[in-house]
């Protein structure tokens, strides 16, 4: 596995400027232009424009029968996607947030991951499913998930979590040529956000060292990328190089660049707006327990929510998630 | 109308083989050659034989955990179905899968669903590529009694409705799920009248006569093919053996086991065509002993079939490339 290429970095992957939320709308047209076996279909993508506005317009220039308002049936129409998988399509289904795909989660787990491996290999489900993710917007509890972790439990498939603008452009096409089912989780934080949008596909299982440091490893991913970039200017601040690590592939996880970056650093810190229990932040300081344990010069640190309910009041949802202030403090305790 | 003779020799050829070859897996499972789950669709044979007869075969079929009979009624070889119960590499899923996990790309048969109404999502959206790439195949799926009040058979009967997609639901209707009874599961339990209140063509079926479930399937097959939409049908039947290997079978009388055993659909169909002349006592010695025949082969091609090497324990969790 190889890092990704970082437009930050790479000028000649700079073309455009956009939001993440163009870039990805951006994908879905290029996709939907380039291949007529593939269609979006989820709930609200068409009339509507989509929940969060990324297929605005998609409706007016391909029309119903490829982007296609489903009824409120998450159970169904990540089935149906599923099915036209497998029935030689290319189906891109939008389930609205994180928090809906619970009600299609025996479609995704007995379905989509299994039916390859239990089939001996006769089945392929070359199936991408995005669905947005996250808190920060006051949601509460039932609106407001980071499951991301759970996903990435689960053998047959792949999970993805562009980050950036360059991401939300370039991994749509490498996620629709996959033969795999791919998640691709959208922070709902990120569609904002803007930053050149590259024009190249990228590939789906690199990390990427989005700033080099030598004191501190700061690993992440989605929605928590600003919050360690932000961590690591303030930590700059102190005389402390952290250097940060965005996963941008969750399954599989690209263990190589992570533990790369630990035995230039020595130090850990792992920040994931998951639950702290059972999460991604804890398979990653495990792997690094596992590979790189002479390397480390601390502890590993872990910064993930706290294990509550999302709750709606402002400063209780700001408490209980994963801030800038929490990451510096981690950091500094491990560089002690 | 009557069908050819030939016709109708085949049906009963069908329904006999795969009575006969679960009551042999029966013998194979308490010898312990068969393992995991297993679950007999023994008394439901008409259904298998006469829906999955009427389709072609471009046509998709999606089943669940009982697929034995449907499995082989669709033409997947008896000695692939076998060995995969013994967990054999020449098993039609490699032995991954198992008695409830049977698949065969090659015929359109999408395996063997074990989540009670896991499966007609992806027959809708197999019928849904169909349609978007102007094939005119049909998709079957199969599904129980139990499967009605799941989500799933609400969610999936409206878009297949909604988008007017080319699905064949198949209500096997044998009155339990699992040891619930079909009124004790169902406050309303006209399952076809649930189906119909979908906006789609919905009938019951008597189960246990193969002729007229061969001929509801060809009129429902038919009609989605034409481009009508999907249809429902409910087939009532019974299972003569208890749910899984496993079940005590406490929760039904002996009695009205025995009143739909008197009703055999093989036993009927039998009858009928020995009254009718079709069929003599040699003809009906003859499918007998061919069946056996292909069963034994099937029995001693799965003993002697190497198994799956633990070296390819984790090949196919993603497509490899061909």
């Amino acid at each position: 596995m190889s890092a990704a290429t970082d437009p930050a970095v790479d000028p000649a992957a700079a073309t455009a400027r956009s939001t993440y939320r163009e870039a990805l709308r951006e994908a879905l047209r290029e996709a939907l232009r380039a291949d007529e076996r593939v269609f979006l279909m989820g709930e609200d993508v068409g009339r509507y424009g989509g929940c969060f506005a990324v297929s605005l317009g998609l409706l007016e220039e391909f029309g119903p029968e490829r982007v296609r308002d489903t009824p409120l049936s998450e159970s169904a129409f990540v089935g149906a996607g599923i099915g036209a998988a497998l029935g030689g399509l290319r189906p891109i289904v939008e389930i609205m947030t994180v928090n809906f795909s619970l009600l299609a989660l025996d479609q995704i787990l007995n379905n989509a991951a299994t039916l390859s491996h239990m089939s001996g290999g006769q089945l392929a489900v070359p199936l991408v499913i995005r669905m947005t993710t996250g808190a920060g917007r006051q949601l509460a509890a039932q609106h407001s998930h980071s499951l991301e972790g759970w996903y990435a439990h689960i053998p047959g498939l792949r999970v993805v979590a562009p980050a950036t603008v360059a991401d939300a452009r370039g991994m749509l096409a490498p996620a629709l040529a996959s033969p795999d089912p791919v998640l691709v989780f959208e922070h709902a934080g990120l569609y904002a956000t803007e930053g050149d949008a590259g024009g190249a596909a990228v590939g789906l299982d690199g990390a990427a060292v989005r700033r080099a440091g030598t004191d501190v490893s700061l690993v992440t991913y989605g929605g928590m990328l600003p919050t360690a970039l932000a961590a690591a200017e303030h930590l700059a601040g102190e005389g402390t190089s952290a250097e940060v690590v965005d996963l941008r592939s969750l399954r599989p996880l690209d263990e190589d660049t992570v533990l790369a970056s630990v035995r230039r650093t020595h130090r850990l810190v792992v920040v994931d707006e998951g639950w702290r229990s059972g999460s991604l932040a804890a398979e990653v300081a495990a792997r690094v327990a596992e590979h790189a344990f002479y390397d480390l010069d601390a502890p590993p640190e872990r910064v993930c929510s706290a294990e509550v309910p999302v709750p709606y009041a402002v400063h209780l949802e700001r408490a209980a998630l994963p801030a800038v202030d929490d990451v510096v403090a981690a950091a500094r305790r491990t560089v002690g | 109308m009557t069908a050819p003779v030939d016709v109708r020799r085949t049906l009963l050829h069908e329904m006999v083989r795969i009575r006969r070859f679960e009551e042999r897996c029966v013998e194979l499972y308490s010898t312990e050659r068969i393992r995991g789950f297993m679950h007999l669709c023994i008394g439901e044979e008409a259904v298998a034989v006469g829906v999955l007869g009427a389709l072609a075969p471009e046509d998709a079929v999606v089943s669940t955990y009982r697929e034995h009979g449907h499995a082989l009624a669709r033409g997947v070889p008896m000695t692939s179905i076998l060995a995969e119960m013994f967990g054999r590499a020449s098993g039609c899923s490699r032995g991954r899968g198992g008695s409830m996990h049977l698949f065969d790309a090659a015929r359109r048969f999408y395996g063997g669903n074990a989540i009670v109404g896991g499966g007609l999502p992806v027959a809708t959206g197999l019928a849904l590529a169909d349609a978007l790439a102007g094939r005119s195949a049909v998709t079957a799926c199969l599904f129980g009694d139990g499967a009605v009040a799941e989500g799933e058979f609400h969610e999936c009967l409206n878009l297949a409705a909604l988008w007017r997609l080319p699905v064949v639901f198949c209500c096997e209707n044998n009155r339990y799920a699992m040891g619930t009874a079909l009124e004790r599961e169902h406050a309303q339990t006209d399952l076809a009248l649930r189906a119909a209140a979908y906006g789609m063509p919905a009938w019951p079926v008597d189960g246990m006569d193969v002729q007229a479930v061969a001929a509801a399937a060809e009129r429902a097959v038919t009609g989605v093919r034409a481009g009508s939409g999907p249809c429902f049908l409910e087939l009532r039947t019974y299972r003569f053996r208890a749910h899984s290997m496993y079940d005590p079978d406490r929760y039904r009388d002996r009695a009205e086991v025995a009143r739909w055993k008197d009703r055999d659909p093989v036993d009927r169909w039998r009858d009928l065509l020995v009254a009718d002349g079709d069929l003599d006592e040699d003809g009906w010695a003859r499918i007998v002993a061919d069946v056996d025949e292909e069963i034994e082969q099937a029995v001693a091609a799965a003993e002697a079939a190497p198994v799956e090497p633990v070296e390819e324990l984790t090949r196919f969790v993603y497509a490899e490339p061909s």
